[in-house]
């Protein structure tokens, strides 16, 4: 398998789309690049669990390496395991429905799908580079293509909420360097293997450099996830952005942080992560009650959304703190149900936005008799975000809690509580605002003509439908593919521990 | 050594006195020329001179080693004529209008002239020499709008400020001098040892340089002359002299100054942390395209000084690849600004709104030059400066890379509000769809196609270091 595919596919269709002129050409060259996309993901997940089911216990399948800045020993290193082929098969899913939700995006479709297209490659660059400076290529190549998807087509207070992101998430990637920086100088000495993912790991870090540098890997990548108190560009920067780049900043680019903590910070200092456990533990308990807490105020549907996503994303963020198996791949499981469902959630709002033109609660009502098809997928996003057994956020949320109780400490089993009952906040948000949008007498405001989903947008809906639904039932498929990747990270954070 | 020896070594500089004779004969000799063939003949020139660099690399010492040619210099002089020559083919519509074009090719050439003969000096007194001869000439083509007269303050502020700072330089060469009783870098570098003359010394010349880089605090000419030349000129300041003069202290610094390196470290980077924050926090409120410009120059310049603090071969060869990263990022910016500038003379921010709806090619080529400013991937900008950082971090001073990392996120607001002006706002009288001569949109794209191409293949910065490591 040549991973390069994934990246030539959305190059070749981002460059071609500038060339093309006819708003046809243009959406139907871009839905193009976005199956293809899908599926040579979906080529990916099949060789890949191919290869494994022959016995191949290599850490990452697939490398390739090509020497790019050799006298800096920079490479452009790809590889995959589990946790790559699942963000891989999510960024194709909401890639595909993120294009095709905004079919009859009005002025310069060129560039609105060219930069979409664009974004898709530096998430995919992101999930596969073994090589540090390599990812932090990928990882800053995904901000600017945001800042300027809010700033033209986005609505409400565009301006600000785009800089507010694009300064925000630049702000975390600088950190992030420093520590790239550290880990380089400090565990090599410069020389060959300073940014090479793998041969980094297998180096012994002096703790104290560990410490040093860790906060700033963790708080940098956890600017793009929405760590406690640097979320505050996630609700501006969601609710501000046209429908796909909600989706896309929800459901890929807040995973490159989650993603980043786990691949970087955790995997390669892990004592470091041992000892800011408790730390990282209490901000994200924070982060899930207090987004919880802010959304129940919201009125806004994209707010709402908006302010879950900080809660939801806080959980990914336990997990990780908790450093137990069970709830890293919680972490990971959320990471993924998070990305489906808060991109089918955005993709409906967008959907009802289109038809009733607006995104207040208080002014909508009975849009189940009106538009049951979209009202139907909204209430299925909203059950799978309160965690509804039978989907994909059920399983994670409580792969989550089981693998946080594990670790028996007061501490971590206080802050274990406390995310629990954030459930029943969420239920109570979630129910209203559903409650109230779907159910109940119709608003005056709404026009009985109003359209139900046309073809593009019922395929968006049932595409991630389908797949929020596949986690819920079955599980163990996804669970299998993590698994023993999540083990790799286990055994490094364990291995240390064991040697003192 | 023979005369053809002599020639050999000395044909870059050669060749630029051969064209500046010849523009001197065309002047004299000839009323009849057409502007149009004029510039189409002098950038044919250019691109030969520039051509012929690249082939021909001579190596060796010359007049008792005054003179030195290695492979570095002779990239640093390739980098400048190139330089050179994209600002050369993007000022074709205002030099077209102007009345003296062929003078200012000549002013511009002595200066290039000088900046080479100071690369390549091996010895203070041809250093300063080639200092002089590349800053006097400038003050002359600073003043070239000639009925305006923030042109003519321009051209005042850049001759006393030089004047000053020659001054410092040469009090800093004469301590030398004394200290050490000799001129030659050579014979200079055994003989420094840690004394407070020296040290003095090093921060006369320091300052000296420190106008010249436009280093804060040393830094307040810089935005009124650049608002007040005339664009191309203003992008020769800000690309070719800043470029050569970095080339120059680097190599101050690394050979002639290496015994005090310990000391020069601190000093270093103190400029450096100035420099980057003062520059970008003058550049979050200007309104004035090419006051922004500059002091997003003086911030840039920041952080090829934590590259400097290095003190080591990914030191140097950061400097040269950011540099030349630079020419192409700053000439794509100044060459939309030049163009804007000679057809309709607006030059505040205000009026760029809109710009992508009636000139979409210049929209992109700015927003593209920006971004490679700021330091975004996938242009070449992102890999310059991050090489910067990296090799300053090799001295585990980890306090400066975090303000130099810092202060790209602060630099990319202001480049972010041109980006986002240009983009948005078409309603309220755009600049109306302006011609782009062919020459000027080669040359944009020729800035274009650097800023993709010198980050993605890595080999450019790979044979720069190569040449580095060799010295």
């Amino acid at each position: 398998m040549n991973l390069y595919i994934l990246l030539i596919i959305p190059l070749l269709s981002s460059l071609t789309l500038l060339l093309l002129r006819g708003k046809d050409a243009i959406r139907w060259t871009a839905l193009l690049g976005s199956a293809l996309q899908l599926m040579a993901a979906i080529q990916t997940l099949r060789l890949y669990l191919a290869e494994r089911s022959t016995g191949n216990k290599e850490p990452f399948l697939f490398e390739s390496k090509l020497s790019w800045f050799s006298s800096l020993h920079i490479n452009f290193h790809l590889g995959i395991d589990g946790i790559s082929v699942c963000m891989i098969m999510l960024t194709a899913l909401v890639v595909i429905s993120g294009i095709l939700v905004s079919w009859r995006v009005g002025e310069r479709s060129r560039e609105f799908f060219f930069l979409l297209s664009f974004l898709s490659l530096g998430a995919y660059g992101f999930f596969m580079s073994l090589d540090l400076f390599t990812l932090f290529f990928f990882l800053e190549l995904a901000v600017i293509p945001k800042f300027l998807l809010i700033c033209i087509w986005g609505s409400g207070d565009k301006e600000y909420s785009a800089m507010k992101l694009a300064l925000m998430l630049m702000a975390g990637s600088a950190l992030v360097f420093v520590g790239l920086m550290g880990i380089y100088y400090q565990a090599s000495g410069g020389n060959a293997d300073g940014f090479d993912l793998t041969a980094v790991s297998k180096m012994a870090i002096p703790v104290a450099v560990q410490k040093f540098f860790f906060p700033l890997l963790f708080i940098g990548f956890g600017i793009f996830g929405a760590l406690f108190p640097f979320h505050t560009w996630v609700p501006d920067g969601h609710s501000s952005a046209p429908t796909a780049a909600s989706m896309f900043l929800a459901g890929i680019s807040m995973k490159l942080g989650g993603y980043g903590c786990i691949r970087v910070a955790a995997f390669l200092l892990p004592e470091a992560a041992r000892y800011y456990s408790p730390a990282i533990v209490l901000l994200s308990t924070i982060a899930i009650i207090y987004g919880a807490f802010a959304t129940m105020m919201q009125k806004d549907l994209k707010y709402i959304n908006a302010y879950s996503s900080v809660s939801h994303c806080g959980f990914v963020l336990l997990g990780i703190g908790m450093l137990t198996p069970a709830a890293i791949t919680g972490a990971l499981l959320q990471m993924v149900s998070h990305g489906l469902m808060t991109a089918l959630f955005f993709a409906t709002i967008g959907m009802i936005y289109d038809r009733t033109h607006t995104r207040m609660v208080a002014q909508m009502g009975g849009l189940l008799k009106l538009i049951p098809f979209i009202s139907a997928t909204f209430v299925i996003a909203g059950l799978c975000s309160l965690g509804l057994p039978g989907f994909s956020g059920f399983v994670a949320e409580m792969s989550v809690f089981m693998g946080s109780w594990q670790n028996p400490d007061k501490w971590y089993r206080i802050a274990t509580l406390l995310a629990c009952a954030s459930i029943v906040v969420t239920a109570v948000y979630i129910m209203r605002a559903v409650g109230q949008v779907v159910m109940g007498p119709v608003h005056e405001h709404e026009s009985r003509h109003m359209q139900d989903g046309r073809w593009n947008e019922r395929t968006a809906a049932v595409l991630l439908v389908a797949a929020i639904v596949l986690i819920g039932v079955a599980p163990f498929l996804i669970n299998d593919i993590i698994s023993p990747s999540t083990e790799k990270i286990m055994e490094q954070l364990n291995k240390l521990v064991s040697s003192k | 050594m023979n005369w053809k020896d002599y020639m050999i070594t000395l044909l870059p500089e050669l060749s630029i006195i051969a064209i500046i004779v010849l523009l001197l004969l065309i002047k004299i000799g000839s009323d009849g020329w057409q502007k149009d063939r004029f510039l189409y003949f002098i950038n044919a020139l250019l691109l030969l001179n520039f051509i012929a660099g690249l082939f021909i690399q001579p190596e060796g010492h010359l007049f008792h080693e005054m003179y030195k040619a290695t492979r570095l210099t002779n990239i640093e002089k390739s980098i400048l004529n190139g330089g050179v020559l994209l600002i050369s083919l993007q000022s074709f519509s205002w030099l077209k209008l102007h009345k003296h074009a062929e003078e200012f090719y000549m002013l511009m050439l002595s200066s290039l002239l000088g900046m080479f003969f100071m690369i390549s000096s091996n010895n203070l007194l041809q250093f300063y020499l080639g200092l002089e001869l590349s800053t006097i000439p400038l003050a002359a083509i600073c003043n070239f709008d000639l009925d305006k007269r923030q042109s003519s303050e321009s051209a005042m502020k850049l001759i006393l400020n030089s004047a000053f700072s020659s001054g410092l330089l040469l009090m800093g060469i004469s301590l030398i001098y004394g200290a050490t009783g000799s001129l030659n870098f050579s014979e200079i570098i055994p003989k420094l040892e840690n004394s407070t003359l020296l040290l003095f010394a090093f921060v006369l010349v320091t300052s000296g340089f420190g106008f010249k880089i436009s280093a804060v605090p040393f830094h307040l000419w810089t935005a009124d002359v650049y608002q007040g030349a005339p664009v191309a000129v203003t992008s020769y300041l800000s690309v070719i002299s800043k470029g050569s003069l970095f080339f120059v202290f680097t190599s101050v610094l690394y050979s002639l100054f290496r015994p005090l390196s310990n000391d020069w470290y601190p000093v270093i980077c103190l400029l450096a942390v100035l420099t980057m924050v003062i520059g970008n926090l003058f550049a979050l409120r200007q309104t004035n395209i090419k006051r922004l410009l500059a002091f997003s120059s003086i911030a840039q310049a920041g952080f090829i000084l934590v590259g400097i603090s290095a003190n080591s071969v990914t030191g140097l060869s950061a400097v040269v690849y950011f540099i030349l990263v630079y020419i192409f990022s700053n000439l794509g910016a100044f060459g939309v600004v030049s163009i804007i500038s000679s057809y309709t003379g607006r030059e505040t921010l205000i009026d760029y709104r809109g710009l992508y709806k009636t000139n979409p090619l210049l929209a992109w080529v700015l927003a593209i030059s920006l971004f490679s400013l700021a330091g975004i991937p996938p242009t070449a900008g992102f890999f310059g400066k991050f090489f910067l950082l990296i090799a300053g971090a090799a001295k585990d001073n980890y306090a400066l890379i975090i303000i130099a990392a810092l202060n790209m996120v602060v630099s990319l607001y202001y480049y972010l509000v041109v980006v986002k002006t240009i983009f948005l706002h078409g309603d309220e009288s755009p600049i109306e769809k302006l011609p782009v001569p062919i020459l000027s949109r080669i040359a944009l794209l020729i800035c274009v196609a650097g800023m993709v191409a010198l980050g993605l293949l890595g080999n450019v910065y790979d044979f720069i270091q190569s040449v580095c490591s060799n010295l």
